[in-house]
């Protein structure tokens, strides 16, 4: 019993932590609608500040003032960041704003490691809150009764803010109608600004109060942003009140689920999490969206076969590739072997996002379960290659169809999250089920057929699925399926008002796309000869969106195009500097300011604009 | 003149509205501009405050070139707008609509404080903590006008304020936009209704497909009754 106890309020205090960051997440996302994946950067970011700052300045006030000094630089560092790039592309579509946020944490993982060096920090504990107090005959730690009250005092002084200051009602206010808000005199601009400060000041400091609990280390942001975006969408984004409660919903669940389910605890907030959005769709205090916002712009400017030009183009591609082992050694052709699948799976994500308007942030669950599904197939019934290459995909099929029937229900943001949660699920229990899928050591052993083991047969095999795979993907597309397909997505309530079945053409939509990136998973394994984790795992499914829109969406080409110059710039950066995130991050940011089309897209408009006959007027399939 | 529009051109995309708009009022002036459903009414009203971006042609305020200005500087300049829809925020109590609205006092323009608007519109002063979304569309009307009213303007650009509200409400309405008149407000309305644009209004212009018809005195107006009958809906 007091044991319990001492674990709730273990609970309490973590809730105290994540209820700082979410809250910062969701007023950023209230007024600005950006969805900053950079936040976990600056809590990152507010811990190493911190570290620094709280071992230059001695003393109790140095400790306090470091952490609050802390925040306020990082706060700074992010108001300047929302000047310089974010004002830019605020109105650009919501997905592109996460892509530059991406960027920006890359940019930011790799300084840090610069500036601090990539070995875990240990910080200072707090003076005068080092010791413990006796809780029902246990030791508990100051510190941490001092967390458990710093949460509910965020939220009594937020709620003053939002409620007294006329700042705070402005904010309110800007949340609901940012245009009316100018047109009654006030300064967007300057209103955001404030806002994105002060939500990463939350942010920060939720990361300074960290050095006196855990080691200061370069990967705290991804796994911060996961967890605050899980609170915000539970929570319903825009709420603070919302974000408390999730956080203390999640702070104790994490407390007790360690205790009570141990084989699944990483996996249970997403179920939380999955329940809670098939219950109640827009969080628990969140409310739906007053006119449902594409998150991809993409009605303006409705998708287009290519026109002459563009066939050309695409042939000429294609020989190259065809002629490619010619002049290519086996590392080109393993690279390009491996572009050719991430151009697979890119193809299947934009089929589900660009087409049918469910933006995935899991698309990497069917990769993995392809890629699992192959492994298993050869772990326990030494299937060849042929039979795997069939049966295989049945495995991402069943995900898609599984994980789908629930996605579809939901649109938007929380459609998003919702598919994050089914690829976490994915993989945790791939994860976790050691006897089955050997944990962390992966599955070793999934070899190509001898035919098909040399890197040139490979290469030829992977080409050949995949230009089957993505013209497949353009016959769908462009069929009558695929219109209604996109007729959903451009107006949820129109498509209902006309009697489509919205829910049911979506699933559909979901599910070929999930058994498309499932295929690219079992060639995937039988390139490496191994599956692991990994395969399943979140930076799968953003490198899935970083190919889509950099290629672009308004064309099917566009996210094949993605995948190669993402691929082969990420290998390519990689293999000749250390500094590749700095790199990759900052090529990102400019990518998204400069061409807010994609880079197709750009290339599209470009030749649109010299030659309008270029390409079919009306929609029909070329 | 307080305000002066001229040869205003504004496109949706590539859809040509406006062609030509020219739109002038003084000080203390109360202007109809009427107009059909669909006749550019609004888009006349949004160009002016800088909401439509792709718009060119002369607009000038209170001796101020505000063509290139953002919207929220023009506002600021002392020009007031109440959009047709109201867009009230439903979250935000009476007070805290009013607050939002809220500008220091500018010279030449009549004050408002929340206790005269409360004198203007007695309604709203019965519900002042009252959440905007509990609230009819008469009371919205009236609080989205005291909400402009607060950023202390010289002249307001009113987007149909009688739109599907009650005959009493009506009358309301005409009672403050000539007391607004009589503190040294100019007003601009749009409107349908010309029984009610007549109650108030010293000048009129007829817009029509983007198009201005007709520019003169109500008494004018009053006498040409095939031009009222060609442009507006009776
Ligand atoms: N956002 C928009 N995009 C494209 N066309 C628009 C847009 N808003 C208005 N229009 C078109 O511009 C024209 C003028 O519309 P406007 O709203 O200015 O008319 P109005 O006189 O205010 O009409 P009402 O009396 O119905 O309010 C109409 O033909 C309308 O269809
Ligand atoms: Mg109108």
């Amino acid at each position: 019993m007091d044991f319990l106890f001492i674990q709730f309020l273990n609970g309490l205090a973590s809730a105290s932590s994540l209820f700082l960051v979410a809250s910062g997440l969701s007023i950023i996302f209230g007024v600005t609608r950006i969805t900053n994946f950079a936040h976990g950067a600056f809590y990152m970011l507010g811990a190493y500040m911190a570290y620094t700052l709280t071992e230059h300045w001695s003393g109790a006030l140095g400790f306090w003032g470091g952490l609050l000094a802390a925040a306020v630089a990082v706060a700074i560092i992010g108001a300047l960041l929302e000047i310089i790039l974010l004002r830019r592309i605020y109105q650009a579509p919501e997905l592109f704003q996460l892509l530059a946020t991406f960027g920006v944490t890359l940019v930011i993982e790799d300084l840090v490691i610069q500036i601090w060096g990539a070995e875990d920090l240990l910080g200072r504990r707090a003076p005068g809150l080092k010791g413990s107090v006796d809780i029902f005959g246990q030791a508990f730690p100051t510190y941490e009764l001092m967390l458990i009250v710093l949460g509910p005092a965020v939220l009594g002084l937020l709620w003053l803010l939002f409620h007294k200051t006329r700042w705070g009602v402005l904010v309110r206010a800007a949340t609901q109608d940012r245009m009316m808000v100018a047109a009654l005199g006030v300064n967007q601009a300057r209103l955001f600004t404030g806002v994105f400060a002060l939500g990463i000041f939350l942010g920060a400091l939720g990361g300074a109060v960290q050095i006196p609990r855990e080691a200061v280390h370069n990967a705290m942001d991804l796994q911060i942003i996961v967890e605050a975006f899980v609170i915000v969408v539970i929570g319903g984004m825009g709420s603070v009140l919302g974000a408390f409660l999730a956080s203390v919903l999640i702070g104790e669940l994490n407390a007790f689920g360690i205790l009570l389910f141990p084989k699944i605890s990483i996996v249970l907030m997403f179920l939380v999490m999955a329940v809670i959005l098939v219950i109640r769709p827009w969080g628990l205090l969140g409310r739906p969206e007053s006119h449902a916002r594409s998150a991809l712009g993409t009605a303006e400017r409705p998708i287009r076969p290519l026109g002459r030009g563009g066939r050309n183009a695409v042939l000429a591609v294609l020989l190259v590739l065809l002629i490619l082992p010619v002049f290519g050694g086996s590392y080109l052709l393993n690279v390009a072997t491996e572009v050719l699948i991430f151009a697979l799976f890119a193809a299947s994500l934009h089929l589900m996002m660009g087409i049918g308007g469910m933006v995935s942030f899991g698309h990497a669950a069917y990769f993995g379960l392809g890629a699992y599904g192959v492994a298993l197939l050869v772990k326990f019934l030494e299937i060849p290659m042929a039979g795997g290459l069939v049966l295989a995909p049945l495995l991402a099929f069943t995900g898609a169809v599984l994980f789908g029937w629930f996605c579809v229900r939901l649109t938007g943001v929380y459609l998003a999250m919702l598919t994050l949660a089914f690829a976490q699920i994915a993989w945790s229990i791939v994860f976790q089920w050691d006897a089955v899928t050997g944990g962390d050591n992966g599955l070793l052993g999934v070899w190509p057929a001898p035919w098909a083991s040399t890197p040139e047969a490979f290469y030829y095999l992977t080409l050949a699925i995949c230009a089957v795979g993505v013209m497949m993907i353009r016959r769908i597309v462009f069929s009558p399926f695929g219109y209604t397909l996109r007729s959903c997505r451009d107006s949820v309530l129109r498509a209902d008002a006309i009697g489509i079945d919205r829910q049911r053409i979506q699933w559909l939509g979901f599910i070929l796309a999930g058994t498309f990136a499932g295929i690219g998973g079992v060639l995937f394994a039988y390139l490496k000869g191994s599956v692991f984790p990994d395969n399943i795992s979140i930076p799968i499914s953003v490198d899935g969106l970083v190919m889509v829109l950099l290629g672009g969406i308004q064309t099917v080409a566009g996210p094949v195009v993605g995948a190669g110059i993402y691929k082969a710039l990420s290998i390519f950066i990689i293999s000749e500097t250390e500094f590749w995130k700095l790199i990759l991050g900052t090529l990102i940011v400019i990518l998204v300011v400069a061409f807010p089309q994609g880079v197709v897209g750009f290339a599209v408009d470009l030749f649109r604009r010299r030659d309008p006959d270029d390409g079919e007027a009306g929609e029909a399939p070329a | 003149m307080m305000l002066e529009v001229h040869g205003l051109e504004s496109f949706y995309g590539r859809a040509h509205i406006l062609s030509g708009v020219h739109l002038t009022a003084a000080k203390g002036e109360v202007v109809a501009l009427l107009g059909r459903n669909g006749a550019g009414k609004t888009t006349t009203f949004a160009s002016i405050v800088g909401l439509v971006p792709r718009c060119t042609g002369t607009r000038v305020f209170g001796g101020t070139d505000i063509s290139g200005l953002a919207t929220h500087e023009i506002v600021r300049l002392g020009l007031g707008y109440v959009p047709e829809d109201r867009r009230i925020f439903t979250d935000l109590t009476v007070e805290e609509n009013l607050l939002v609205g809220q500008q220091p006092p500018r010279e030449g323009a009549p004050t408002w404080t929340t206790e005269d608007l409360f004198d203007l519109f007695p309604n709203l002063a019965e519900m002042r903590g009252r959440l905007g979304g509990h609230m009819s569309g008469g009371e919205q009307q009236m609080l989205t006008i005291s909400r402009t009213l607060m950023g202390n303007p010289s002249l307001v650009l009113l987007d149909e304020p009688s739109e599907g509200l009650a005959p009493k409400i009506v009358e309301q309405m005409a009672h403050a936009i000539i007391e607004m008149k009589k503190h040294g407000l100019s007003v601009v309305i749009s409107e349908q209704n010309l029984h009610f644009a007549r109650l108030i209004s010293d000048r009129a212009y007829i817009i029509e497909k983007g198009r201005i018809r007709f520019d003169g005195t109500m008494a004018e107006l009053d006498a040409q009754e095939e031009i009222r009958d060609a442009y507006l809906a009776v």
